[in-house]
């Protein structure tokens, strides 16, 4: 495998993205970055299969626009990591900021610890091949999934007496699944989120999604493999379609 | 149901002398308005929308439509439309969902505006047989340049110019999604612009791939929804437009309905077939002028700064320092759309309250711009409202560089303005997605009729530079010198900059 | 009292449209532009017989000239030339302005002759005057930013004042009259210079003023114009947002506040100034190889606003020679004439050879095409 290394020290995203883009060119397989520290856009735009390891924090929208790539981060990321990524995985060996996931559309985000607001907002599924996987191991704060329309976000509390504590899951939500650990209080949905009956078949269908991401952080998936799980959809695929009346 | 019905809005008759009873009416219109019974061709009047597709169609002008037929008791307050809007929520507990711009009787100030030409002082130009420059270039310029000498002594440039889009007329066409409007109607406005050298906008719905012949004159949008876009969309366009806002509906998302989104839309799109597609009202990563820094530079980015970006806004009160934080953005270009802009659907509440008229709007943001040094970081684009070449020429002397056209290119294809595009029912193959209605539009034909428009308009703006002794777009631009206010009052001058008639 | 007038209908205007754009004085007019290359000087009695052959151009409304090397014995100040509408308060606010700024050396009215064919509606007064040194320390402002406030400052705030001319070693002289009344009222054959422009003025508008005769100055920059300029909305508004404030009443102003702009402030050559005011047409640059494709694409982009449209023949005096150009269509006339090292740039050959008879080389330069005399070191 074809390794190139950059010490991102001290350097600004436009030329670090630049010479990434150059490995790549160059065949570089496995990119490693090092003292990463607030450089926005890693990833931007990427194609192919390159793995890009991030020491360090990187800055805001991590693998924006990204498509194809795997980004594996050993620290916490900024704000909105996966924004609008259409392929490819980020892993977060740490915690993300706000709007982690935010109209992604394809590929995977897995984040060890804890997301802040508005997770895996927007998130939108066409077809199978594009379904977008938002992964929690800690917990996420207010408006998780809001105004999503498809693919699945996962939140699984590792270390919580409960996953989810903040409110207005689910909120607008038209598309997609949102699974928590455990029970979810009624008062904690938002507008136009319903919780169903999470089934055996629902765990065979994310049992492989638990899997590789436990394989990826070292935890025994074994320990989540059962139906112990909420999940929310929508009430309705189209929660305000009775909002007007014609002119 | 103690509130009855209201009064039909049409009433619609057939001559029946003239009538051939050729049924061309009844094909026609999506609306239901015609039905055959016997051998008679009946008329149900209450679900005219006054789209004249039947006018159009009657090969014998047999048909005559009436606004109004029955009218209520005269009242300059209570209009017909207050009380009408009453009976509908007080039945419906709902909110009024309109089509197309504005449609309140408030005063234009195009209207009021009137332009120069020469006498005697200096000559006029005929732009036919002399030069006359309508070149423009939309983006980001220096604001001084640096030269070098080499060392032959030849004057080399130092400054680095940033991609600009190069326009052979001021007028491009604004956005308008597929899904809002038919595939049709966006591959005549795309043929129009590829030949006519200029751009239009894809609008928040993607690139469907049989507009990638045309890629080279498409503006791609991001909006809130983020609806089609990937790296591909991004390489695909000639520029990248963030859409912030429209002045149709300032501050409010869209909503396109799932009845809509059929499978083409869908796939364009990439969400699933009949389900609604929602923009919301901002974008989730921007709730500061910072985070819209972030969201141009990360387009950038993605396209390795190959591409202008654009950020348009709707025209609201405090537009002028919103566009100056803008231009410090590194965005390429502002698009202002103003309280007339079009749209296939908005609360009417906010089509006809919210937002400031175009026209003072572009005064303004210049104006601040100018103030603030920062004019050739960004171009000016204005939208909402241009119905013919004087306005574009009226918005050029206020400031813009460009005008986006939007509502004028919909009637080039045969728009009547009817004002029911959510409908999905458009008789005119515009704003709907049924195959049917779509293929009543040809793109062979649209296109032509749509560069004819802008065909006309470009000779008109000639004209009036020439009259004005100007044969460089760059110098109408921003030059209010050569207009003047016509029953305007004095803080509206003053805000235009513009001087009264006869000053 | 035969001044209070004039200044009073300009003091309507200015009340009536401080708020909002300016009128304009539209024109016809003769120019004249001469260089001694080797700064051998030149009296100006000639320069007043070659403007006033041109009398058919003028109206008997406004005449002026600039001299550049005229006082050599305060060649390192600023002479400024004031016209006082009365030596009251208008001159105090002057005094006190420049005292605040810097150090006035001295300062006495300009000698004048009365002439019948002239009302003398305004005192014309200079200074020479240095700005202080305290105000460049540690900031970015240069003496000339200081003397360029100065003159934005009078000039449109100080009731009864206007700076006509801001430059080092000139002074320009104009008044409402035919060019040799004016000559004749400055007794303009008493000064020597190695630069004399000459304007010969048909206004149409607010002709009394004399404020609103050429040439303009700023620093030293002056400029003599013949036309309209129809872009003057958009170069006012340009250099307007560079702090520039146009309050002359006539678009000849804005010339000057181009060339300190482009010329002074941003650094370009005079060859790359004419190039911004009168480009090349887009269809010509597309023809140019790409380098120099480039760079003309670059100046249109950067300095469209700073664009002149119009008919107009200028000829700008400037503190290393002079700069004569038309508009892109040659919608005004312009004649250069050479002998040694005399280059002589006028609206009519005959001016020319009132003022040189022998003169040799007389051509007509080309739309845009920059005529350029420089001293020699």
């Amino acid at each position: 495998m074809k390794t190139v290394k950059i010490d991102a020290r001290g350097m600004h995203y436009t030329p670090l993205n630049q010479k990434i883009r150059a490995a790549i060119a160059d065949g570089a397989e496995e990119i490693i970055l090092d003292n990463v520290l607030g450089q926005r856009f890693i990833g931007d735009g990427l194609r192919g299969n390159v793995c890009i390891i991030v020491n360090g924090v990187p800055g805001g929208d991590l693998g924006i626009f990204m498509s194809g790539p795997t980004c594996i981060v050993h620290g916490n990321a900024e704000h909105a990591p996966g924004n609008t990524m259409d392929r490819g995985m980020l892993v977060i060996h740490g915690s993300a900021g706000d709007a982690v996931a935010h109209s992604m559309r394809g590929g995977k985000v897995f984040v060890k610890n804890n997301i802040g607001y508005r997770g895996g907002i927007h998130m939108k599924q066409y077809e199978v091949e594009a379904r977008p996987i938002l992964v929690v191991g800690g917990t996420a704060h207010s408006f998780l999934g809001e105004y999503m329309a498809g693919g699945l976000v996962l939140v699984l509390g590792i270390g919580k007496d409960k996953a989810m504590t903040d409110r207005g899951i689910g909120s607008g939500i038209h598309g997609g699944e949102i699974i928590i650990r455990g029970e979810v209080d009624d008062y904690l949905l938002g507008t136009g989120a319903k919780k169903f009956k999470f089934t055996e078949s629902d765990l065979e269908r994310i049992a492989p999604i638990i899997k590789s991401f436990c394989e990826q952080f070292g935890y025994d998936a074994a320990e989540f493999l059962d139906t112990n799980y909420t999940k929310i959809g929508p009430a309705s695929s189209r929660p305000f379609a009775s909002k007007y009346v014609w002119e | 149901m103690t509130l009855g019905s209201v009064p039909p809005k049409f009433k619609v008759n057939i001559d029946r002398d003239q009538c051939m009873d050729c049924g061309r009416c009844i094909e026609n219109c999506s609306y239901g308005v015609y039905r055959r019974e016997g051998d008679k061709i009946l008329i149900e009047s209450r679900k005219c929308t006054g789209c004249l597709r039947c006018v159009a169609m009657c090969p014998r002008d047999a048909i005559t439509l009436t606004e109004k037929p029955i009218d209520y008791r005269s009242h300059p307050l209570w209009t017909r439309e207050v009380r009408e809007d009453i009976i509908k929520q007080a039945r419906s507990g709902k909110i009024i969902l309109s089509g197309m711009g504005n449609a309140r009787d408030l005063p234009v100030v195009y209207d009021r505006l009137l332009l120069d030409a020469c006498q005697v002082t200096n000559p006029s130009i005929d732009p036919l047989r002399e030069p006359m420059e309508l070149r423009t270039y939309i983006g980001k310029k220096p604001s001084k340049l640096k030269f070098k000498k080499t060392e032959s002594g030849d004057v080399e440039l130092e400054t680095k110019l940033a991609p600009n889009l190069k326009l052979n007329t001021p007028i491009m066409i604004g956005h308008m999604s597929f899904g809002a409007i038919s595939l049709n109607s966006q591959l005549s406005m795309a043929k129009a612009v590829t030949e006519l050298g200029t751009y239009m906008g894809t609008g928040e719905g993607g690139l469907h791939k049989d507009l990638y012949p045309y890629q080279d004159h498409m503006i791609v949008q991001v909006a809130s929804g983020r609806f089609g876009v990937n790296i591909d969309y991004l390489e695909r366009g000639a520029a990248i437009e963030i859409k912030i806002g429209q002045g149709a509906k300032p501050g409010i998302g869209g909503h396109l309905p799932g009845e809509k989104v059929n499978e083409e839309v869908s796939r364009t799109r990439m969400i699933p077939v009949g389900s609604d597609a929602i923009s919301p009202a901002p974008h989730h990563d921007i709730y500061s002028i910072e985070d819209l820094v972030q969201l141009i530079r990360s387009l950038k980015e993605a396209t390795e700064w190959k591409k202008p970006v654009f950020v348009k806004i709707a025209a609201v009160h405090n537009v002028a320092p919103i566009a100056a934080g803008i231009a410090r953005s590194s965005a390429d270009a502002v698009v202002i759309d103003g309280f007339r802009g079009g749209t296939g659907a908005a609360p009417k509440v906010f089509r006809d309250n919210v937002g400031i008229p175009i026209e003072v709007a572009i005064a303004s943001v210049d104006q601040k711009l100018r103030e603030q040094g920062v004019r050739n970081e960004i171009s000016i684009i204005a939208s909402g409202g241009i119905r013919s070449s004087a306005d574009l020429a009226k918005s050029i002397a206020l400031g813009a560089d460009a005008v986006n056209i939007g509502t004028a290119a919909l009637v080039a294809l045969g728009c009547r303005v009817c004002g029911n595009c959510y409908r999905n029912l458009c008789p005119w193959g515009i704003a709907t997605q049924r195959p049917e209605l779509v293929s009543r539009l040809d793109p062979e034909r649209g296109a032509i009729q749509v560069s004819n428009l802008i065909k006309g308009w470009t000779y008109e703006l000639s004209e009036l530079m020439g009259a004005a002794g100007i044969n460089s777009i760059e110098s109408l631009r921003g030059n209010r010198d050569r207009l003047r206010g016509y029953m305007l009052d004095e803080q509206m001058l003053k805000i235009l900059d513009v001087l009264p008639a006869g000053a | 009292m035969s001044h209070g007038n004039n200044s009073e209908i300009i003091d309507e205007y200015i009340t009536l449209h401080s708020s909002l754009s300016i009128f304009r004085v539209i024109k016809m007019c003769g120019i004249i532009g001469f260089i001694d290359r080797t700064k051998s000087r030149m009296d100006g009695s000639s320069i007043k017989a070659a403007l006033s052959l041109m009398n058919e151009r003028g109206s008997g409304d406004g005449a002026g000239y600039a001299a550049y090397g005229i006082y050599p014995e305060y060649a390192d100040y600023y002479a400024l030339h004031v016209f006082f509408d009365n030596l009251g308060e208008p001159k105090k606010k002057v005094d006190e302005l420049l005292q605040q700024l810097g150090e006035i050396v001295h300062q006495e009215e300009i000698p004048t002759t009365p002439q019948p064919g002239i009302k003398k509606v305004h005192i014309p007064w200079r200074y020479f005057f240095k700005p202080s040194e305290d105000l460049m320390e540690g900031k970015m402002a240069s003496e000339n930013d200081v003397v360029t406030y100065i003159v934005m400052e009078v000039n449109a705030n100080v009731k009864g004042a206007t700076i006509c001319s801001s430059g080092k070693n000139m002074g320009v002289f104009k008044a409402s009259g035919w060019p040799e009344d004016v000559a004749n009222f400055y007794r303009i054959e008493d000064y020597k210079g190695y630069i004399w422009l000459g304007h010969n003025r048909y206004p149409t508008n607010s002709p009394g003023w004399w404020g609103g005769a050429h040439p303009f100055n700023l620093l030293n920059w002056s400029v003599v114009h013949n036309g309209e300029i129809t872009s003057y909305g958009t170069n006012q508004r340009y250099v307007e947002g560079y702090g520039y404030k146009c309050s002359l009443f006539t678009d000849t102003e804005v010339v000057a506040y181009l060339f300190d702009l482009l010329g002074r402030q941003h650094g370009l050559s005079y060859e790359m100034v004419v190039k911004a005011l009168a480009p090349p047409f887009w269809d010509e640059i597309d023809r140019m190889p790409a380098k120099e494709a480039e760079l003309n694409k670059a100046v249109r982009l950067t300095y469209g606003s700073a664009l002149m449209n119009g008919p107009f023949a200028i000829v700008v005096g400037t503190e290393n020679g002079i700069v004569g150009f038309t508009d892109r269509i040659k919608l005004r006339p312009l004649v250069v004439g050479e002998n040694g090292n005399r280059l002589y740039i006028s609206s009519e050959e005959a001016a020319i050879r009132v003022l040189d008879p022998e003169v040799k080389n007389v051509y007509t330069p080309r739309a845009g095409e920059p005529i350029i005399g420089r001293f020699i070191e």
